[in-house]
């Protein structure tokens, strides 16, 4: 698979740029003429991924999120969400319907929804080092980008 | 993102607007649960209509909301829910604790 369209994003771990990073990713998804479910799905799954790094990663400080999003040449949307937060002891854990660390408010679906809005997801943690979540979905448009 | 209250005998109708993630889902939980203290209703009406987007973060006010209410024997019912607000409401199994109904078509519009 060859990357045809790209683009980085760092940006403080704070609410704020919840709806900043998520907006950022679908418009950048824009130029494959995704149906308004397939950006809405995106945007969803994008969005748990950020507020996972901003309430369990970084918890009560600010730490940077690095969003890096790839066009590749079959149509598909690569999404990275890295962080060098906590970590994560026990992925399986945390990726069980209905477990959060944090109760309360939180649902404890984030990777739910990452899982059934993505075609495919990636989970890569070290405890004190940081989390990697990378998201793969395939835009059934008619649309290619040729990359000029 | 905002609230806006509306209290009819023992109804209390929340409606729902903007877009609803781990940020915005704060100030609307305080304004939903002091409109629940204060009128102590029997059946709080969450009223997605105005709702453009939402994570899982609106499934923890739901959830949140729905808890309280217990503790009272309140019932909670979700109403105009778009189909991608549905969506997540659906995955979380939602409609086994609450009463769903979709979005209700406009028959202004018509």
């Amino acid at each position: 698979m060859k990357t045809i369209n790209n683009f980085n994003l760092n940006i403080p771990s704070r609410s704020a740029n919840e709806s900043f990073a998520r907006t950022a990713v679908s418009a950048f998804v824009a130029q494959l003429d995704p149906t308004l479910e397939e950006i809405n799905d995106i945007k969803t799954a994008v969005s748990e991924a950020v507020t996972n790094c901003i309430v369990h990663a970084y918890k009560e400080q600010i730490g940077k999120i690095y969003i890096s999003c790839a066009i590749t040449d079959n149509n598909t949307v690569k999404i990275k969400i890295k962080d060098n937060g906590v970590g994560i002891e026990n992925i399986e854990q945390a990726m069980e319907p209905l477990y959060s660390s944090l109760g309360g408010e939180r649902a404890g679906l984030g990777f739910i929804v990452m899982q059934s809005f993505m075609d495919s997801i990636k989970v890569r943690s070290a405890v004190g080092k940081g989390t990697t979540v990378t998201l793969t979905k395939k835009i059934n448009s008619k649309f290619t980008v040729n990359g000029n | 993102m905002s609230v806006e209250i509306n209290v009819t005998g023992e109804v209390v109708t929340a409606y729902l607007k903007g877009e609803i993630d781990h940020h915005t889902a704060r100030e609307m939980r305080e304004t939903i649960d002091s409109a629940v203290e204060l009128n102590m209703p029997s059946l709080l009406v969450l009223d997605f209509g105005g709702v453009t987007f939402m994570d899982s973060s609106g499934i923890g006010l739901c959830l949140g909301r729905y808890r309280n209410l217990l503790k009272s024997g309140a019932e909670l019912h979700i109403t105009s829910a778009s189909p991608n607000i549905y969506k997540v409401m659906r995955l979380a199994g939602l409609e086994k604790l609450a009463k769903l109904s979709k979005e209700k078509t406009n028959e202004n519009n018509k």
